[in-house]
């Protein structure tokens, strides 16, 4: 596969439920052109996460997939609130998740610590007020 | 383990894809809280969960879990159920609650994989 494949999802920030249903898409996808159950795995996980906090914190936003032989590439961009402290955000634990959110199974604090873990490139933009872009790569 | 065994220890009711109670299960996790699921790989594992929301079936789907159980008799909706139906998750009910569910698999022999 020389080409790059390009994927776009807007990601809906105002129902939870169905929250992940893009990256069940690109999962589905990944599996169809054969990448390894391991690629496929760490793709899912550090998009799903990605995607349920554009939802729980930031009113939803896009994403866009770039598929290439070499690696997958994510962008995750949302005009949230925007990240304060980046570094305090990263740490693993720390959360500024409603309680109603973590009723819901998330605000851990482990949404950015586990993108982290499964790419093997992770950027993080963010301006207070303006909103967030990550980008996470997973070479294959 | 294999589900079925899983099943007949929890005295669990299964809700979906009976057809896959003879896989295998290598590893469990029990946890309300998703992302800490998510934070480490297990393959074929089961998720024992007292949460009960559509996330839960896909935090399955994404760490790619067989099976997924509801302790203190927490009944899924038809949404959740269809969702890990065309997922080919098994969905099971016990009522045993989630510190003795554990237990009781671990004193089986199920493990975590670390």
């Amino acid at each position: 596969m020389g080409e790059i494949l390009k994927l776009h999802f807007d990601v809906d920030g105002d129902d939870f439920t169905s929250a992940g249903e893009a990256s069940a898409e690109v999962k589905k996808k990944l599996r169809l052109l054969g990448y390894s159950p391991e690629t496929v795995r760490r793709v899912s996980i550090a998009m799903y996460e990605g995607e349920i906090n554009m939802v729980i914190h930031a009113g939803g936003g896009v994403a866009d997939v770039e598929i290439s032989e070499d690696c997958i590439k994510i962008v995750l961009e949302d005009h949230g609130p925007g990240i304060e402290n980046i570094e305090l955000a990263m740490s693993e634990g720390y959360s500024t998740a409603a309680d109603a959110v973590r009723s819901l199974g998330f605000g851990a604090g482990m949404g950015i610590p586990n993108m982290k873990r499964y790419t093997d490139s992770f950027n993080l933009e963010s301006t207070v007020g303006v909103g967030t872009k990550v980008t996470l790569v997973i070479n294959t | 383990m294999k589900i079925s065994e899983i099943q007949k220890l929890l005295n669990a009711e299964v809700l979906t894809c009976k057809e896959n109670l003879d896989n295998d299960v290598k590893s469990a996790c029990g946890s309300d809280m998703m992302s800490d699921v998510l934070a480490y790989v297990k393959d074929q594992a089961v998720l024992l969960t007292g949460l009960v929301n559509m996330q839960v079936i896909r935090t399955a789907e994404m760490m790619d879990m067989v099976c997924v159980v509801f302790v203190r008799n927490k009944v899924p909706t038809d949404e959740i159920l269809a969702l890990a139906e065309s997922k080919n998750i098994v969905v099971m009910k016990t009522g045993e609650r989630m510190f003795d569910a554990c237990g009781i698999l671990y004193s089986s022999g199920l493990r975590q994989v670390k």
